[in-house]
């Protein structure tokens, strides 16, 4: 549902590869610092949904309320050159942005990362978690209204997973909205606002957490549980 | 654009070890095939004796004296000869492999030159260990033996012209250290003429006189046409050569052009394909295409860095060759222009192999195996293979890059022409593969 606070609106979304058809008639709205997660099995069509609100894909069908240029894009895979260091990484893109003050963004971006003492070092000797931090913080260098995280924690430890979500939750605390694809179903429970679930390229939820669980109609279940139960119930 | 070109530097610089084997490679490919090409086989060693004796080997022919010994220098010119002092020497030498082959000069070689009645004979011995040695030392002695007789057969021709010349205008003849006098037909037609005109009108010794002088006129006149056919008999066949096709560079100059192309081939190739999947296997390739930079935006970097790299590298390649080869410093415009052209083909033809391959190393490997083939086809001269083949060969050559390259640098270099149409055949292919790099994109990112 569509509010006056609502940053992104996505209506029907339809996408085909030949014969298949990946997303059928998806819709999602999202407001000012909320947080959705996508969950889904293997072959869902989250990361097609990603890509389509991130302008990397058109849709087939359907529309998108935000410029793919207020929407900032964090891939799977960290998308970063090994060789240069987390400040050239950032310069560069920065650059690319056409950023006001391209300088001045990259200091926000090493404060807000915590990175700062890793500025110099080259990316291909990070850490997978801060490799993923420098990642996001790209991603968020033209001040986007929405974030678009996919599969933001895969590859990380707890410990790292923990210090990337308290660095999210800061983001949507000051105002961006985040949505995330993920696997890690735990996550979905625990930080997201609003839960879609998607299967076979079809919505078959939308709302929070909670609203799952009872949908289930079930009790004593964990929230993994729960999800998976919700999907057998519905034939997937 | 501008900052990605300074990223790609950037990236380029903190990986010394691959900017210098991707130029050190290429130059050392290049001046191997240079030296293969512009440099025939060593000298073999040739064991060699010679049964003339110091005074047996002059001989005199009409009158004139020819040094057998000094024309050896001439003969020996291609060999590393190994001087012995029998006939036996030379076989063993030959057996034992410490010589390819042998060549001996009978003692009668100059008695049997001289007598104009024989040939005079040359004995050769092989040894077979080194198939395409010994097939280089047979084709040289035998060119020079040639030779050789080309040249005795020409003296001799004059001799004999002389000889006619002597019976037709007389003159001194020396032989055997003495002098005779010959008459000549000219004067013995005088002497006849005169003597003709003191006998009686109608007698039958004058009639007789008149046939004799008639006949010696006759001689003389088919004696002046004796020096045309004796010239065809001492050089029955003359070469008149003209060049149909293709331009008069040296195998030298032509080396320095192949040298030129080889590694302009290598460094932009590798270039170019291996820093466009770069991007797609540093996962940045979809980030850049979200509105930073333009598909063509990006080929065109990828593709004006790759060129601007190997055009200098090459350019740095002939200016250090210039320091050991002459080449002519005053086209020196050209020969950029010539670099720019083949290296923009080149990284059009790098993008398209970047963007089929989508990740650094089979963009490597592939580049490198196109590579080879592409040079050695380009290289296959007409009649060395069937015509319908040199047709393919043709054909697949014009579709590629390296050939119109290796034709606009032997022009630029050596004068050689044809710089306009080798650099519209270039741009041709700037088009056709950058079109092919554009259509192959749309699927760079899946």
């Amino acid at each position: 549902m569509e509010t006056l606070t609502t940053t992104l609106a996505a209506r029907d979304l339809v996408k085909r590869y030949g014969e298949r058809l990946a997303l059928r008639g998806v819709s999602l709205s999202a407001g000012r610092g909320e947080l959705v997660a996508v969950i889904g099995p293997n072959g869902a069509g989250k990361t097609t949904l990603l890509s389509i609100l991130a302008g990397i894909q058109r849709p087939d069908e359907g529309m998108i309320s935000v410029e793919p240029e207020r929407i900032g894009w964090v891939p799977q895979q960290a998308s970063l050159y090994g060789k240069l260091t987390v400040e050239e990484n950032l310069m560069l893109f920065a650059r690319l942005e056409r950023t006001p003050d391209p300088k001045a963004t990259v200091e926000r971006m090493l404060e807000l990362t915590d990175l700062r003492n890793r500025s110099g070092d080259q990316v291909g000797t990070l850490s997978g978690g801060n490799r993923q931090r420098v990642n996001i913080a790209i991603g968020l260098l033209a001040r986007p209204e929405v974030l678009l995280l996919d599969e933001p924690s895969t590859g990380l430890d707890p410990r790292q997973r923990e210090r990337l979500w308290e660095f999210i939750l800061r983001l949507a605390g000051e105002g961006t909205t985040v949505v995330y694809a993920t696997h890690h179903i735990p996550e979905a429970d625990r930080y997201a606002d609003q839960l879609i679930v998607l299967a076979d390229g079809e919505r078959v939820f939308d709302g929070s957490p909670r609203e799952l669980e009872q949908a289930t109609g079930t009790t004593g279940l964990d929230f993994e549980q729960a999800f998976v139960e919700y999907l057998r119930q519905r034939g997937h | 654009m501008r900052w990605l070109l300074l990223k790609d530097l950037r990236i380029l610089r903190r990986s010394p070890l691959m900017v210098a084997l991707l130029v050190i490679y290429p130059i050392v490919i290049a001046v191997l095939i240079g030296f293969a090409l512009s440099r025939g086989p060593d000298k073999p060693k040739v064991a060699f004796y010679s049964g003339l004796s110091v005074s047996a080997s002059t001989i005199e022919l009409g009158g004139h004296n020819l040094n057998l010994a000094d024309e050896e220098g001439a003969l020996f010119r291609d060999i590393d000869v190994v001087p012995v002092d029998s006939r036996a020497a030379v076989i063993e030498k030959v057996r034992d492999g410490e010589v390819l082959a042998g060549i001996v000069i009978p003692e009668d070689l100059a008695s049997n030159l001289q007598s104009t009645l024989e040939s005079g004979k040359l004995q050769v011995f092989y040894n077979t260990e080194d198939p395409a040695k010994q097939a280089y030392v047979e084709n040289t002695i035998e060119a020079q033996v040639k030779a050789a007789n080309a040249a005795l057969t020409t003296r001799i021709a004059q001799e004999a012209l002389d000889l006619l010349n002597l019976i037709g205008d007389g003159g001194v003849y020396h032989f055997l250290g003495q002098d005779f006098n010959v008459l000549g037909l000219k004067r013995a037609e005088s002497i006849l003429t005169d003597t003709r005109a003191t006998l009686p009108a109608g007698s039958e010794k004058r009639e007789q006189l008149g046939e004799v002088i008639d006949f010696t006129e006759l001689a003389r006149d088919n004696l002046s046409f004796s020096d045309e056919v004796l010239n065809v008999v001492g050089e029955p066949i003359k070469v008149s050569a003209r060049s149909l096709d293709g331009g008069r560079t040296s195998l030298d100059d032509f080396a320095v052009a192949l040298a030129a192309s080889v590694s302009l081939m290598f460094i932009t190739l590798q270039l170019a394909a291996g820093m466009l999947a770069s991007e797609k296997e540093e996962n940045a390739f979809p980030r850049l295409v979200r509105g930073l930079v333009s598909h063509t935006g990006l080929l065109a970097e990828k593709a004006g860095l790759a060129a601007v790299c190997s055009t200098a590298v090459c350019l740095l390649m002939l200016i250090g060759l210039g320091l050991f080869v002459d080449l002519e410093w005053s086209r020196f415009a050209l020969w950029v222009v010539a670099l720019a052209g083949g290296a923009l083909a080149f990284a059009a033809l790098g993008l398209a192999i970047g963007t089929l391959t989508r990740e650094v190393r089979a963009a490597s490997l592939l580049a490198f195996m196109l590579s080879l083939p592409l040079a050695f086809l380009a290289l296959v001269p007409s009649g060395a293979v069937a015509p319908a083949l040199y047709d393919v060969i043709r054909a697949v050559s014009a579709v590629f890059p390296f050939k119109p390259t290796l034709d606009a640098l032997d022009a630029a270099l050596n004068d050689a022409g044809g710089l306009g149409g080798a650099m519209l055949h270039l741009a041709a292919l700037v088009l056709v593969f950058g079109a092919l790099s554009r259509l192959a994109l749309r699927r760079f990112a899946a």
